[in-house]
């Protein structure tokens, strides 16, 4: 299934772009697309901390995806 | 009575003093952030911000919320800035009013302190000899 990533402040100089299209398989949970992400871009295994939000809520690990989520990729924030 | 915005223009502290201000508060507390010109001894040339504008917007709407039901709250106002910052313009502006000092004080803090740690907006400082995310690594 389809997914959309959106990258933000130092992750998206890591992905190199602000949205990605991604194909995951059915079932795919939080945690699995953190462990999909790491393989490909390793430099976010480096970050402080690294959260997801999915539809612009923060997600937990276990949270299964649904076709055409829109995920975004939360390092340290650092508003104020 | 909240307002909430993020602007990529420069903040107006006075607009939301007067957003905020009310016959039934007795105290108007303001907390404005500004961009300092260094960091660690290293002196800073400039900021950019950067949001996930949507969430940006629906996490600060919690954190207000939040704040309401912590503090006797009349009307709360929380402007954010986003793009190019040059040295000492203001970043953030959190305007609050209540009907005692206290509780004024004390929701400005709790609402900055919470913006901080929660909403997704990202700064990279600008240096002499490069550019960093803030925070970004441990």
């Amino acid at each position: 299934m389809k997914i959309t990533i959106l990258s933000f402040g130092i992750a998206k100089d890591i992905t190199g772009q602000r949205f990605l299209d991604w194909e995951i398989g059915d079932g795919v949970n939080v945690a699995g697309l953190r462990a999909l992400l790491a393989e490909r871009f390793p430099r976010l295994s480096a970050l402080a901390s690294l959260r997801f939000a999915v539809n612009s809520e923060y997600a937990r690990e276990d949270l299964a995806l649904q076709e055409n989520d829109e995920v975004a990729l939360i390092p340290p924030v650092s508003g104020g | 009575m909240l307002e909430i915005k993020l602007l990529d223009s420069p903040l107006d502290v006075q607009h939301c003093i007067g957003f905020v201000s009310t016959g039934s508060a007795g105290a108007i507390d303001v907390f404005i952030g500004t961009v300092r010109n260094h960091t660690k001894g290293k002196p800073v040339l400039r900021l950019e911000y950067e949001a996930y504008e949507p969430m940006a917007i629906a996490e600060m709407r919690k954190i207000a919320e939040q704040a309401k039901t912590k503090f006797p709250i009349e009307k709360i106002a929380i402007h954010h800035r986003t793009g190019t910052l040059d040295i000492g313009d203001a970043a953030v502006v959190i305007a609050v009013s209540t009907p005692h000092r206290q509780a004024a004080f004390g929701a400005c803090q709790f609402i900055i302190d919470t913006l901080k740690e929660t909403v997704p907006i990202w700064k990279k400082e600008f240096f002499e000899d490069g550019e960093v995310w803030v925070a970004a690594h441990p």
